[in-house]
């Protein structure tokens, strides 16, 4: 790779031993990739608190925070004292809500040791958002921002729907562009890379969250990592719709960047969304397309006992939350049944102070934060079957735990919560 | 494009590799639902391979299978991705791509593969030969 002086300098260990640790593993990882130089980058989102008992016992053992730091985060052998960062970095959603221990299964010691993880992250200048949705929380890049992102589900819409540029990030990536404000300037940072790849015609109406979530997955499960074009939307969709969309498309196939001609910035035309490419296939999107997808994510389930739902993947939005608690309101969730709903610490601050969190508290539902059910492998004791409005955990938990799930509407899973029973 | 030589038994799929919620880091073995390979140890392996696929927490997933001591030993695939790339890179086993030829169509499990990545070659001895 190309490396500027202050790139060399920050190798060679002008600026410490964390900074040059940073710097090769970027090099490292840069040359692998081949890419030509480095982007700056003062927009990052990673991971580096430590959660996990083998992290805990990790630090007992070889010394403290900064071990797990210089190894799992810089992928250094030697410990390397952790500086403060240097770009705008902000940290993703945990393997667990530590608020709520009991639901997930913590020992007092891993939630102490999470507690001196956070302490430290926050010393280090992480923001500590926790959530995978920071676009939602305050950090929201602009078009032609260079960042480093992890989390799939938020990559695709800071790309996508804000036209900032990011590559599917790791935390060893991620950990080292906080020390550094450098990452390989490769893949969606370049113009070319940006361009559609494959075209979706819509024949049918594409209007709620659920149908937003099924196109979602369709289109992911069709061009896995390309980039698709999608043209005649009509009712332009909100950013509740845009995140299941994402989510759903980076997780049926592994999608990071899309266009929706005359919404998204980069596609104000077909014409500008492809560029000088010029499709591999076009194809339609309609009845039976929807139909086909909504049956292939509940083919895992058959049984209409509901023991379990969950809402908040990705992260409700407080509009979700006020939604979701006007549907609540007045009734309780059923005894053979729990609801679960997963937001950021910043909505949940809002959903208190509205009222909304005593309502669903209420009706015997929690609000959580900081995770999900396939984060943190928690669900309630003797869960089998899940309920759930969103495409990406329906995707997932199957395959993590074991269990059913059936994918629908929010109505169906407050009435299945509610009656214990799945009517859709 | 990670360097080194390691050699080892072939694993080969055609299916691509997902990490997080795809593989155990502490048997190395591929535990998603539906892949050919589900129940299979990677560890010590040569892994060959079409890519990457699902959560950006790949690399990680296969970084700690390198401290609990079950990475493969070597890598060979054929997408670039970044996920791939820098789980690669800290997995720290040699890594090839961008064949001549395509090592899904020559390499099947069992065989003994030598990766040379300084180099830039790779030798199959068969396994029945």
């Amino acid at each position: 790779m190309k490396l500027s002086d202050e790139e060399k300098a920050m190798r060679d260990g002008r600026d410490g031993a964390a900074v040059a640790k940073a710097m090769d593993l970027l090099i490292r990882y840069g040359n692998a990739l081949g890419a030509e130089d480095f982007v700056e980058t003062r927009n990052v989102c990673g991971t580096v608190t430590a959660t996990t008992p083998f992290m805990r016992d990790f630090a007992l053992k070889q010394g403290g925070l900064d071990a797990v730091f210089s190894e799992f985060n810089l992928d250094s052998a030697e410990v390397v004292p952790v500086p403060k960062v240097r770009a705008f970095s902000s940290h993703l959603q945990l393997g667990f809500d530590p608020h709520h221990p009991v639901e997930m299964g913590l020992s007092p010691q891993i939630v102490e040791f999470y507690r001196k993880s956070e302490a430290s992250a926050a010393r280090m200048g992480v923001q500590i958002l926790n959530t995978c949705t920071p676009y939602q929380v305050g950090n929201v890049p602009t078009r032609g921002e260079h960042c480093a992102w992890m989390e799939s589900s938020a990559v695709i819409y800071i790309n996508s729907v804000l036209g900032a540029r990011t590559n599917a990030e790791g935390r060893e990536s991620t950990s080292a562009a906080m020390l550094t404000c450098r990452i390989p300037n490769w893949g969606y940072h370049l113009d070319a890379a940006r361009l559609g790849t494959h075209g979706v015609q819509l024949d049918i109406a594409v209007e709620s969250v659920e149908d937003w979530g099924l196109l979602g997955y369709w289109v992911g499960g069709w061009v896995q990592d390309r980039v698709p074009v999608i043209s005649g939307v009509g009712a332009v969709p909100n950013l509740p719709r845009l995140k299941h969309f994402g989510a759903a498309a980076s997780s049926s196939g592994g999608v990071e960047m899309y266009h929706l001609v005359g919404v998204t910035p980069e596609a104000s035309t077909e014409t500008q969304a492809f560029g000088a490419n010029k499709p591999v296939e076009t194809r339609h999107y309609g009845a039976r397309e929807r139909r086909e997808t909504y049956e292939r994510i509940n083919a895992m389930a058959h049984d209409r006992q509901v023991d379990y739902v969950m809402l908040g993947c990705p992260h409700y939005t407080i509009e979700q939350i006020w939604e979701a608690a006007q549907l609540l309101e007045g009734r309780k969730v059923h005894e053979s049944c729990a609801l679960w709903i997963f937001t950021p610490r910043a909505i949940k601050s809002l959903a208190d102070r509205n009222g909304y969190t005593a309502i669903i508290e209420a009706a015997g539902a929690k609000l959580m934060t900081d995770s999900c059910s396939a984060m943190s492998r928690a669900v309630p004791p003797g869960t089998r079957v899940v309920a759930l409005d969103s495409a990406k955990q329906a995707h997932y938990l199957p395959a993590i735990l074991g269990v059913q799930a059936w994918f629908g509407t929010t109505v169906q899973c407050v009435d299945a919560a509610c009656t214990g029973r799945w009517h859709g | 494009m990670v360097p080194g030589v390691a050699e080892g038994e072939a694993l080969v799929t055609n299916e691509p590799i997902s990490g997080w919620g795809g593989v155990d880091p502490r048997t190395g073995t591929i535990i998603e639902t539906r892949h050919e390979l589900r129940g299979q140890s990677f560890a010590g392996k040569v892994l060959v391979f079409p890519g990457a696929k699902g959560s950006s927490g790949w690399s990680a997933q296969f970084h700690v299978a390198r401290v609990m001591g079950t990475a493969p030993a070597a890598w060979l695939f054929n997408v670039m991705s970044t996920k791939v790339a820098l789980g690669t890179v800290v997995s720290h086993a040699p890594a090839m791509t961008d064949f001549d030829r395509d090592p899904l169509e020559i390499i099947r499990s069992g065989d003994w593969v030598r990766v040379d990545a300084d180099a830039g070659i790779v030798t199959i001895t068969r396994k029945d030969s």
